[in-house]
């Protein structure tokens, strides 16, 4: 990693020389600085996607030049709100080279990044419940492997000798007749990715600057040439939006608007426990899905909140609904208790695919419409948009995620085409 | 043994066990308070170090004392021994130690605890390879053990309540503004989370309108009850949602928790506070403990924490609670940590050490070392807000009482009492007079700070943990939190979050204000998965839709599965399904089968403007239909993807009935409604589901026109009279019965539609009618293969999210329409034009392979496959004697007679592009 | 858990709801002379406002189409009423 400041290198080593010493001698992950004037590039938002985007400014393209600005903490928005999930078992071959580019970037990046991001790759199943199902099951796994990522049709078997204690009785609502395998599909420690990125990008030289909201544009012969902020007025050579849900917030101060609707998603853990499940179920009959955290808690997601809402809050329909859920998979689940509940912003696209490419204003790029799942796609979504940003151009992967594919109608509909609902 | 039970033993009744060993407990007790009773110390260990640790609260802010427990073989992991009744036979272990909480096996870490400091996991593991570690830390993560037999009922009830005044928390302050509630009319709803209203004055004496505390608390409740208002005890106020909602967990002796969702007009929030502890060197051992608990042990559960005790206090409600533990046998030196200290306590207190690993044995105070067998920690009262945050309220920092307390009232939230910040009986009671002085002198912990001090405990942060974190730059409160995990154990950080930040205001040099505090969510405490999900569970949770024949149907033998949310005759005839499937089909196509079709959609579209409305709606045009006429179409999205077909039957130029799938008609009901109301004027259209006022029989098959004329139904079935796509309405048993020609099956066939009431009359007589012409029920699968051979699509199976009508190869109303539908400028779109839009077409194979469904077609440009479409039915054909299939294919309809390749799981297989249609092209035989 | 007001049926839960879309697109006719920009504004583009919204509802209980104005953030409802006026 050519860091052009000094940083600590972690490793074991280091750690049983630093506690030999009080651990006084650790740096700051990230600096915080104060704005400068002017960036090559500025980019709007501080989560997982805007951190890697400018660490791939810096590692790829050699911008250093390069500023983060975040209204509140870094991974603060959906990066530290999601259930952090990362797998590529789509049916487009567009989604498939997206998500499956993120994916091998993920299993690299914790040495890359010499920083733990627990990228654990325990596999996830998506658990059909009839012959129809399965049909759709065989679909998808055929258009995984011919685009060639790893997939396997699990049978009722596999899918039990995976998560042994799911509902397999008689009285179960959703039988389980087999399922769609990814094993190379796994979770991460969301923070860690964030702060990950936060202290590589920081060695290149990046300004992360944290409490600051952008609350305008300045735009120069139409042209985006910088931002405003609550810390002063900042140029740019290029400017990012990586801001999630406030994605149409943003665009409005650029005076365009989004085919993007906020909506709030609902996640809740239980208290830890001993291990009693080693992989991602996600049930297609109930929608909601689940994984044992590394600490021992049970980390449960379902379908968002159909209410449009910036609100960030829960809500105990959905709850009830999500919670249902899984203890009809999980009856024993019953037996614990939700210790933590949360929601973010996410922003639902027509399609559900992400939205990549450059923005209707010069010189201001996009990167959004991630939905409910931008977490996984944070190396990859990283990388597509330093690309734009320091070229000007597509990359190959982000080229059918342009905004233009709203006019010319060739949406990337995942749930279209599969029949599953991503 | 130290803690102990004071007087008469003889009320010990109940047995239980801890970690293996035999007590006794008494009715009223903790699991916690009986654990004290009987001297236990050491009843846990901590998460990271594995140390040893005692009881440190009384209630829900306990972080140390969580706990398995066997109740008649049943095993419940993680419960709080301080809020979990204890009750006879109960087997208690101790989480996190092994084999027990006195003798933990790794205990041996808190050795290595200088190398394990906050987030050192995010430092290494990385070489070789995480996957390499994750095990053994899983493994040493969690607390208590999940139990597999475990499996709790769905009999959670979810409560619907709503009142004026909602006052959460029993204490003198909500029992005060509930009894003003119902003094100016309103209806009141009490809760509290203890099992007995009284709040502080369960454990602190005070007089309140001449009667003692409890006796008033008592009277005011009893009150409250005798007016018709609720009171709620055992029952914890949780979250704080939308529009005033407040949702309560109520533990139920003897039934399931209860989940309470009030809409309360005001919400009255007399929550209390919760003692904090002090920071000191190795404040986590077993034997301290938390001043107020000391005095509730004392004074609810008669429990007497310690003989030998030093109390440690920045503040003034430390005193009376010293003089209780004297009264009660105790020897109490009372550390003050203030310069000013009364009644011989000692001033300017420093606690420099406590001595004794398994259990305080002595105290350094300033130098000096005292011997005692417990520590008890008065650091302040921390109001309990969480609630009024929940709810979007502000906190403001008072200096005086070192303490966030809320800003402003919210609208309909109001707080008081402790959890405001007044503290004073006087105050609360709004008696006037002077306010009882609570004379606070803040001892954060500070930069310089030696030793190892907690913040955490369950969690186990230190305040080293936390100049770790300032010094890497995790100072944002939120960011200390997740790096160091501080607030995050299953106390949810109620002893903790209030020191930990005012450590990190001290460390950056900021004021605690503007540190500020992470965000408060619901559940205030954990709360049973059980009770938020209620009792959506197996037959509730998304119930199917039954047939008004199901009785009948499973009395001749029929297999069921579920289609578009409806349970329906799969087949008939027992386990052997293709057997069944094939026999049924052939008899189909040979005699006549009889099948229910109720499920399909009747919607009757009424009024001046039907016709326009339902030709809005289709792809298809339908309003120039001749009356008793029906024509076959699609309805599209806006954005021209087929949403379902259907037929459309016209009775007259006012009056259409819309048919659609099983799966659609709450849908197609609403888009219909949708258009009506925006696009139309409502009162000159009007749309009806009348789906399930109907039952529907078909008879499909050579035999069918015999089976229905013997049915008497009083229609002419002359094909000239009632041609295919054409209905009639007749009688049956005097009831009105519509007779339609429409074929799913390509044979000749006949709906018949009568009231639901007369469905069993008319499957009792098709069957009687049926038999001498060999007819055969029927089920959905035998229809599934019949449509397949005829090559007619099913939404959704057979198109994709993205099929349009062109795919199809109907391009008809798209070419000729003149005016607007739903979804025609889509069908313009560039990518609705583009050339390689796959195409719905059949598939045949060479040789008696059948396809498998979902196997796709693949082309291979420069060694690299691409999909070029997929299977989507598949059949063993019985009436062509060979498989047939269907499928979306790339350019598809240009093809045809191409031979492809496909895959499917590793297997290959080709199969020659052809039309969909396999059987009987000409359609000679819907009128055979 | 939200309260919203019917204008035919009065306050009911959200569950009864359904969000229809953000209030006042029109819908551009006759598809010939429309274009791919203008289709695709209506099909897509939203405004998505942070803070205060005009939205249209449907009320399951009752099948009636109402406009809704409310805060996206602090999600109180500044009121409802009928497509073709009358209020809640």
């Amino acid at each position: 990693m050519a860091h052009s400041r000094t940083a600590n290198r972690y490793s074991a080593l280091s750690l049983v020389r630093e506690g030999l010493r009080g651990h006084s001698g650790w740096q700051q992950a990230w600096r915080s600085p104060e704005p400068k004037a002017a960036y090559d590039a500025v980019i709007i938002g501080g989560g997982g996607q805007g951190l890697a985007t400018a660490y791939y400014l810096a590692k790829n393209h050699g911008m250093t030049k390069v500023a983060v600005v975040e209204k509140g903490w870094i991974g603060g928005g959906n990066t530290g709100r999601n259930t952090s999930t990362i797998r590529s078992n789509y049916f487009y071959p567009e989604s498939v080279a997206l998500y499956d580019y993120s994916l091998k970037l993920y299993e690299t990046l914790g040495k890359e990044l010499n920083y733990n991001i627990m990228f654990s790759q325990r596999g996830v199943v998506t658990v059909a419940h009839s012959d129809a199902e399965m049909e759709i099951a065989a679909r998808i796994v055929n258009a995984m492997q011919i685009n060639d990522t790893d997939a396997e049709l699990f049978s009722r078997d596999q899918v039990l000798e995976k998560a042994p204690l799911l509902n397999s009785g008689d009285q179960a609502r959703y039988p389980i007749f087999g399922g769609v395998w990814q094993g190379r599909a796994g979770v991460a420690r969301h923070d860690a990715v964030a702060w990950g990125y936060a202290r590589a990008a920081d060695g290149f030289g990046v300004d992360i600057i944290q409490d600051c909201a952008v609350t305008g544009f300045l735009i120069e012969n139409g042209r985006c040439v910088g931002v405003e902020t609550s810390k002063g007025e900042i140029r740019a050579g290029a400017v990012g939006i990586a801001t999630a849900g406030n994605s149409g917030v943003v665009a409005g101060m650029a005076g365009f608007n989004l085919p993007i609707k906020s909506y709030s998603l609902q996640a809740m853990v239980s208290e830890p426990v001993k291990p009693c499940l080693d992989t991602v179920v996600l049930y297609l009959g109930t929608g909601t899905y689940l994984f044992q955290s590394d600490k021992g808690e049970i980390v449960v997601g379902g379908g968002i909140d159909r209410i449009p809402s910036y609100a960030q809050r829960g809500n105990p329909p959905v709850q009830a609904t999500v919670l249902s859920g899984m203890l009809e998979m999980f009856p024993s689940f019953g037996q614990l208790k939700m210790l933590r509940q949360w929601a973010g912003v996410v922003d639902v696209v027509p399609d559900s695919s992400p939205i990549i490419g450059p923005s209707p204003v010069p010189g201001l790029y996009l990167n959004c419409g991630w939905g409910t799942g931008g977490f996984k796609a944070i190396p990859a979504g990283g990388v597509l948009l330093a690309h734009l940003m320091a070229t000007g151009e597509h990359h190959d992967i982000s080229r059918p995620f342009d905004l233009d594919r709203f006019r010319t109608g060739r949406l990337i509909d995942e749930a279209a085409g599969s029949g599953i609902a991503h | 043994m130290t803690s102990h039970r004071i007087g008469s033993l003889a009320a010990e009744t109940l047995h239980f066990t801890f970690d293996g060993t035999r007590y006794h407990g008494r009715p009223g007790d903790t699991i916690a308070s009986a654990l004290l009773a009987n001297g236990v110390r050491v009843v846990g260990r901590s998460f990271k170090y594995h140390r040893p640790r005692g009881i440190m609260g009384y209630g829900v802010e306990e972080p140390n004392a969580l706990v398995d427990v066997t109740l008649n073989g049943i095993t419940t992991p993680n419960l709080r021994a301080t809020t979990e009744a204890l009750v006879d036979g109960m087997i208690v272990r101790s989480v996190n130690a092994s084999p027990t909480a006195a003798d933990d096996r790794k205990g041996f870490l808190d050795r290595f605890a200088q190398f394990l400091p906050a987030g050192f996991y995010y430092k290494t593991f990385i070489w070789p390879d995480w996957h390499r570690f994750e095990p053994s830390i899983r493994a040493m993560a969690g607390l208590g053990r999940l139990d597999p037999r475990n499996q709790p009922p769905a009999q959670n009830p979810q409560i619907a309540a709503h009142c004026d005044v909602l006052v959460i928390g029993g204490g003198p302050a909500g029992l005060h503004a509930a009894q003003q509630a119902m003094g100016e009319g309103k209806s009141v709803m009490l809760v509290d989370d203890q099992p007995v209203i009284g709040g502080s004055l369960l454990s602190r004496s005070a007089e309140i309108d001449g009667k003692p505390g409890l006796e008033w608390a008592a009277t005011v409740s009893a009150d409250l009850q005798a007016n018709g208002h609720r009171v709620l005890t055992d029952t914890t106020a949780y979250g704080i949602y939308d529009h005033n909602l407040v949702a309560l967990w109520q533990r139920r002796a003897g039934q399931s928790d209860a989940q309470w969702r009030v809409r309360a007009k005001e919400i009255v929030l007399a929550a209390g506070a919760i003692e904090r502890p002090l920071i000191f060197p190795d404040n986590d051992r077993p034997g301290v403990m938390l001043a107020d608990a000391a005095l509730s042990y004392l004074a609810r559960h008669k429990v007497l924490v310690g003989r030998r005790i030093v109390l440690a206090t920045n503040n003034d409600r430390a005193y009376p609670v010293a003089d209780a533990l004297r009264r009660a046998g105790a020897a109490v030196t009372i550390a003050d940590l203030r310069p000013q200290a009364s009644d011989g306590a000692l001033a300017s207190a420093k606690i420099e050490a406590v001595h004794g690993p398994k259990g305080v044995e002595a105290v350094t105070i300033s130098g000096q070392r005292i011997a005692a067998d417990s520590l008890l920690m008065a650091g302040g009262l921390t109001p309990s807000v969480h609630l009024y945050c929940q709810a979007g309220g502000k906190l403001t920092y008072d200096e005086t009482i070192a303490a966030f307390v809320p800003r402003d009232d919210l609208p309909g939230i109001r707080v008081v009492g402790a959890a405001a910040g007044q503290y004073a009986l006087t105050e609360i009671l709004s008696l006037g007079g002077e306010p009882h002085p609570y004379a606070i002198a803040p001892a954060w912990p500070q930069r310089d700070a030696k030793g190892r001090q907690w913040v955490d405990f369950q969690n186990d942060v230190t305040v080293k943990d936390i100049a770790l974190a300032e010094r890497e730059n995790f100072r944002s409160v939120e960011h200390l939190k997740r790096y160091t995990t501080l607030g995050m154990a299953t106390d949810q950080g109620k002893t903790s979050n209030m020191n930990g930040l005012a450590t990190m205001a001290a460390l950056t040099g900021q004021t605690i204000p503007q540190t500020g505090t992470t965000t408060y969510r619901p559940p205030f405490v954990p709360v049973p998965f059980g009770v938020v999900a209620g009792r959506r569970r197996g037959e509730f949770f998304n119930p199917v839709r039954r047939l008004v024949l199901e009785r009948e149907h499973r009395d001749a033998g029929a297999v069921f599965r579920e289609y578009g949310g409806w349970l329906r005759p799969a087949w008939f005839g027992g386990a052997n399904a293709a057997a069944n499937i094939r026999r049924e089909a052939i008899a189909a196509r040979t005699t006549v089968g009889i099948l229910d079709g109720s499920p399909l959609g009747k919607i009757e579209v009424i009024g001046a403007d039907a016709g326009a409305l339902v030709d809005y709606n289709s792809y298809n045009t339908l309003s120039n239909l001749k009356p008793s006429r029906i024509r076959y179409g699609f309805m599209l999205t806006e954005s021209g993807v087929i949403y379902d077909d259907g037929v459309t039957s016209k009775i007259s130029d006012e009056h259409y009935v819309v048919s659609c799938s099983s799966g659609h008609v709450a849908g197609v009901v609403a888009r219909l409604e949708e258009w009506r109301q925006d696009r139309f004027d409502p009162a000159r259209v009007f749309v009806h589901n009348s789906t399930p006022q109907w039952a529907t029989l078909t008879a499909s098959g050579p035999n069918s026109k015999a089976l229905v004329a013997a049915l008497g139904l009083g229609v002419d079935l002359d094909d000239a009279a009632l041609p295919h796509m054409a209905f009639a309405d007749g009688q049956f048993q005097a009831a009105p019965a519509r007779v339609s020609r429409v074929s799913f099956t390509g044979d000749r066939s006949y709906e018949i539609a009568v009231p639901s009431a007369k469905a069993a009359s008319l499957l009792a007589a098709m069957q009687e009618a049926g038999k001498p012409l060999d007819a055969v029920l029927m089920g959905s699968e035998a229809l599934l293969l019949l449509r397949a051979e005829k090559g007619y699509v099913i939404a959704g199976k057979d198109t994709d999210g993205t099929t349009m009508p062109q795919d199809l190869g109907i391009i008809g109303p798209m070419q000729k329409r003149q005016n607007e539908y739903v979804g025609r400028r889509s069908l313009l779109t560039d990518n609705a034009q583009r050339p390689d839009r796959s195409h719905f077409v059949g598939l045949t194979v060479e040789g008696d392979t059948t396809l498998p469904v979902g196997a796709h077609g693949v082309e291979t440009l420069n060694s690299k496959r691409r999909s070029i479409g997929f299977v989507t039915s598949s059949y063993d054909s019985p009436t062509l004697n060979r498989p047939i299939a269907l499928g979306l294919i790339e350019r598809g309809m240009e093809r045809k007679g191409e031979v492809i390749d496909l895959v499917h799981l590793g297997q290959t297989f080709r199969a020659r592009i052809a039309e969909p249609c396999a059987f009987d092209p000409e359609g000679a035989r819907l009128n055979a | 858990m939200q309260l919203f007001s019917c204008p035919f049926c009065g306050p009911r839960d959200e569950t009864e709801f359904t969000f229809g879309g953000e209030a006042g697109k029109e819908r551009p006719e006759p598809a010939p002379d429309v274009s791919a920009e203008d289709w695709s504004k209506y099909l897509h583009r939203v405004g998505n406002p942070r803070g205060r919204t005009r939205e249209i509802w449907v009320h399951h209980t009752c099948g009636e189409y109402f406009l809704m104005e409310r805060d996206t953030v602090s999600h109180v409802v500044a009121g409802t009423q009928s497509l073709r006026g009358g209020g809640a």
